[in-house]
């Protein structure tokens, strides 16, 4: 509790303040779903009504309570997400990890892979799948997203893993555990991946930001199961609804604002993690208060007391854009006793 | 040529391994998956119904691995079919109009994102632009909204409510005919600001953070000490020495996220009805028009390569190391 | 005749969220014209610390919070030598590399790695010379001379060239502005020992040659020792001894500098048994009263807490000039008594 709480003062203020916000949307993904007013897939009369007091979000153009579809979207998103994430995620460190150990062809074969995976355009590749699943008996729900997101979405990670496995394989306190002769997964799994958990970390946040913008992307388009009450299918009915057209601004609003502050509180943790587990990233900070002056890399080293720089008279320095040089006294000759006593 | 030969045969790789995927998802999907695709169009004269099953895997053809070659024997000559959902036209007719559209309209912006954000991330991690810094949680909340959202808002903003451009299609067809004539160029332009609007907006908060990032880094190291230590201005020390170094790995972050960039125009496009691959892709997908959406995913997959192979000789011109290995031998 | 460079009580912090470390504390060191000065201490002792906040390179979070940099070299218009650490930020930047020259530890690291070597020298040139584009360039090519690098080097880049020659490239843009302090930061340590041996030769023959000033920052002794005038010793952000050469080689005053001596065997002389100093640095964040170097000290005693550290002529020692900051240790070893119960009055005696 105590290491947490020391973790905590260090973060800087913008990563404090992902976490909170990246908190609240826990708290609505944990409670939200029970408590919501109405339930979401039910059609009222009331079509397309501004936020009210019965309707805090407004209501769909087939009067659905926006609201608890909201409700219901937050969890259902942040849950897609965080799977695709533990999925994705292991599967980097699986395939990071043993690129980076086995090494020798396994390496080539594996990082070949990985850079392919990478290069491929993904967005792309998930709406062909998507497309053929789709509509049919295996497209229904939310597995198949999580199972074509997380298929797609390991390669990034697992650069990252492979290169750090490999400096740390390269580090002295590995070799030293070779030699005392540890078998290698007892290796790995007790001196690397410990060293790596800042790294997994932030592959892991990353990955949830990536599903959760791709599942958005592809509910939007309406290639996910559109009876799932997701952020991303709002959007979808939304569109769909003609809700711009209609002014309903409240049908889309909640849910892609509700995306993009997600995502900045993802963005705002993993910054928040960069700077807890590297120090020199701390130090290199583009500009740091220093006696309650910012400071910039450029500047020179304040000097307590006369943080102006200024005082000291220089009212005589010669700037000297003489041609004399030293360098040319040299040349004339050693033997040049009396041009190098001019010098003084 | 090593440098570059190396690069090309790790994109024909890539591109190999699209058009391998292309051939197996088909056929790895589950059983109904196919019967929906060809469930969807009843109508379709014997001779097309077989070329579907062709690329479906359907039916009796012979081995796989025939197949795969008439497949990529098909992929070299272009011939992709005919279109389902606008038949009999090919599906290289339909895909060509799209790809002016959008080439022009996600390649220009981008272009411009890129070079904007990436100035603007030189300038916050000096202190010129100190006043950049209070911007960028902003710029943080930017880069991690959807482009398709933004675009709605601002068709919201721009489109409806204010009415100053318009909010659909890529020029206006009925009073304007296409040609290199002055009011439809002006009308193209206008249809194009808001679509490239919102890839600007979002994509150069993103570029911005990585420059300022690669900039915070690079100014830490010691060949920027020494530049100060020469007594050099800012100037000369920002942009020759940090700057010129951190552009490398900021051309790098462009190669790989040339993906990303072009999938999230692409879903915008669907927003403004902009009739972009993007448009008719998500639409083939929608009405599983399946030789459609596969020709322009690995259409796609090509621009990417292209593009990422145009960073790397980029490279090989701005990173005396780099043309080094080029050259090696 | 005035020092050259005359650093004076300054001390330097870094301000981190544990607390402020001292990484420099109080230190006096002055160059004089044409001396070679070296400074030693092992990692963390502070001596980059020292060299680097003089000439106010130092990032954020250093601060330095008391003392004053004169310079008083043959350029400056007035008599009265000027304070660094006190210039506004035009004048900083024409007196750096002009007057006061850096050559960084590692080249690798150091040069830049897009711009070609003559680029890297015209640059630092044409900031505080205005010579013609021809003479530049000839100059360039006469500095590379200088340092025993072909002419064709110039249009290198720095991945093209050897540990060695970069070393080489370092030193001629040292003294591409014709300064007349040279600052070199442990400008070999990441050179093999023939290299090594090469680089100080030429060194030393430069210096020779056109008369700048050198302050030598190393942790290998053994190199001072042979190349210096004077050595300042460092510990802990302190200065526990100066003197010259001659004086730390037979004389060493300072526990912590007898313990150096001994770490590293000599060609000539007695065998004799190696001996390390035991322990660590300690923490600069909240140094405890009195002298750092108690707890790896032979001879601590009672008193050392109360040491206040100023540097003070070693007690029968040679000469006035050879100083150190512990009053009760000597090259024969410990004075028997402490210093109140002596009766012969104390020069220089601590307060």
């Amino acid at each position: 509790m105590k290491a947490l709480a020391r973790l905590w003062r260090r973060l800087p203020g913008t990563a404090k303040a992902g976490v909170i916000m990246l908190g609240v949307f826990l708290l609505i993904a944990i409670i939200g779903p029970e408590v919501t007013p109405y339930n979401p897939s039910v059609t009222t009369p009331l079509q397309a009504a501004a936020p009210s007091g019965a309707h805090l979000f407004g209501t769909t153009q087939t009067g659905q309570d926006v609201l608890s579809q909201f409700l219901i979207g937050v969890r259902l998103t942040l849950e897609l997400a965080f799977w695709v994430g533990v999925i994705a995620t292991a599967l980097a460190v699986i395939i990071g990890v043993t690129a980076a150990y086995v090494g020798g062809i396994v390496d080539e074969l594996l990082s070949l892979l990985t850079n392919v995976f990478l290069v491929i355009p993904a967005l792309p590749l998930l709406i062909v799948l998507l497309g053929f699943l789709n509509g049919t008996s295996a497209g229904q729900g939310q597995l198949p997203v999580i199972f074509v997101l997380s298929l797609l979405g390991w390669p990034w990670g697992a650069r990252v893993v492979r290169a750090q496995a490999l400096s740390i394989r390269s580090r002295d306190f590995i070799a030293a555990t070779r030699e005392t002769g540890e078998r290698s997964w007892r290796i790995i799994g007790f001196d690397v991946v410990p060293n790596m958990v800042s790294l997994i970390a932030a592959s892991f946040v990353n990955t949830v930001l990536y599903a959760v913008g791709a599942s958005v992307a592809l509910a939007f388009i309406g290639l996910t199961d559109p009876n799932q009450w997701s952020l991303g299918t709002m959007l979808y009915w939304a569109q769909l609804g003609n809700a711009l057209q209609i002014g309903a601004w409240w049908w889309y609003v909640p849910p892609g604002l509700a995306v993009a502050l997600l995502g900045t509180a993802l963005v705002l943790l993993n910054t928040g993690i960069d700077e807890l587990s590297n120090p020199r990233l701390r130090d290199a900070r583009s500009a740091t208060k220093i006696a309650n002056r910012r400071v910039w890399p450029t500047d020179p080293t304040p000097v307590l007391g006369a943080l102006n720089g200024h005082g000291g008279g220089l009212a005589g320095l010669a700037r000297s854009f003489s041609r004399k040089s030293l360098i040319d006294e040299a040349a004339v000759g050693a033997g040049n006793a009396e041009k190098a006593g001019e010098l003084r | 040529m090593r440098f570059l030969l190396r690069r090309l045969g790790f994109y024909l790789v890539a591109f190999w391994v699209a058009i391998t995927l292309n051939f197996f998802i088909p056929r790895a999907m589950p059983g109904d998956a196919v019967d929906a695709v060809l469930a969807k169009f009843p109508q379709l004269q014997p001779a097309a119904r077989k070329a579907l099953e062709a690329t479906l895997g359907t039916g009796n053809q012979g081995s796989v691995w025939s197949q795969y070659l008439t497949y990529l024997n098909h992929v070299f000559h272009l011939d992709f079919g005919a279109s389902l959902s606008n038949y009999p036209t090919p599906v290289t007719t339909i895909v060509a109009n799209g790809v002016y559209w959008t080439i022009g309209l996600v390649g220009v912006a981008t272009v411009i994102a890129f070079v904007v954000g990436t100035g603007l991330g030189i300038l916050a991690a000096w202190r010129a632009g100190g006043r950049l810094d209070h911007a960028l949680p902003g710029m943080m909340f930017l880069q991690a909204t959807p482009y398709f959202f933004l675009a709605l808002l601002l068709i919201q903003v721009f489109g409806i409510t204010f009415h100053v451009f318009p909010v659909a299609g890529a020029y206006d067809g009925i009073n304007y005919t296409p040609g290199w004539t002055w009011p439809y160029i002006a009308n193209v332009a206008d249809h194009a600001f808001l679509p490239a609007l919102t890839i600007v907006v979002t994509s150069v908060a993103g570029w911005m953070l990585q420059m300022r990032n690669v900039m915070v880094t690079t100014t830490g190291e010691d060949y920027v000490v020494a530049a100060q230590a020469k007594g050099l201005s800012d100037r000369r020390v920002v942009l020759t020495y940090a700057a010129r170094n951190a552009l490398l790995p900021q051309l790098q972050g462009f190669g790989l996220a040339i993906g990303f960039v072009i999938s999230g125009a692409l879903v915008m496009e669907i927003v403004f009805s902009y009739p972009g691959i993007g448009y008719l892709l998500l639409n083939a997908a929608a009405s599983k028009d399946t030789p459609l959406m596969q020709a322009i995913f690995l259409l796609i997959t090509v621009a990417v390569l292209v593009a990422n192979l145009l960073v790397d000789i980029v490279l090989v011109f701005i990173d005396p190391r780099v043309r080094a290995m080029e050259v090696a031998r | 005749m005035s020092p050259v460079l005359d650093i004076k009580d300054l001390s330097i912090a870094y301000q981190t969220p544990g607390g402020d470390v001292r990484a420099a504390s109080h230190v006096n060191l002055s160059i004089n014209k044409g001396e070679v000065v070296g400074l030693c201490g092992e990692s963390g002792s502070g001596k980059s610390t020292l060299a680097y906040g003089a000439c106010r390179l130092l990032r954020p979070p250093a601060v330095i919070t008391s003392g004053s940099v004169l310079y008083s070299g043959a350029r400056t218009g007035t008599t009265l030598p000027v304070d660094i650490l006190r210039l506004p930020p035009d004048d900083l930047r024409a007196i750096r590399w002009r007057d006061v020259a850096i050559v960084f530890q590692s080249a690798m690291n150091a040069l830049n790695p897009v711009l070609r070597v003559r680029d890297q020298i015209l640059d630092g040139m044409e900031a505080h010379l205005r010579l013609r584009k021809d003479e530049a360039h000839e100059k360039a090519a006469r500095l590379l001379d200088l340092v025993g690098i072909p002419r064709e080097r110039l249009r290198s880049y720095p991945h093209e060239l050897s540990g060695g020659m970069r070393q080489r490239v370092m030193i001629a843009m040292a003294l591409a502005a014709d300064p007349e302090v040279v600052i070199m930061d442990e400008p070999t340590t990441a050179l093999d020992v023939v290299v090594q041996r090469d680089i100080l030769a030429q060194i030393v023959e430069l210096k020779d040659t056109l008369g700048f000033s050198v302050l030598f920052i190393t942790h290998d002794m053994s190199l001072l020792l042979e190349l210096c005038d004077r050595i300042a010793v460092m510990y802990a952000g302190r200065i526990v001894e100066l003197g010259s050469a001659a004086d730390l080689q037979n004389a060493a005053a300072h526990p912590y500098t007898q313990g150096l001596l001994r770490s590293f065997p000599s060609l000539h002389g007695v065998r004799r048994e190696l001996t390390g100093i035991p322990g660590s640095p300690p923490d600069l964040r909240d140094p405890p009263r009195g002298c750092p170097f108690i707890p790896r000290c032979g001879f601590a005693q009672p008193g050392c807490a109360q040491v206040d550290m100023s540097l003070i002529p070693v007690r029968g020692g040679r000469s006035p000039l050879h100083v150190t900051a512990c009053p009760f240790v000597t090259h024969e070893g410990a004075v028997n008594a402490a210093p109140e119960q002596e009766t012969t009055a104390p020069e220089g005696a601590l307060s």
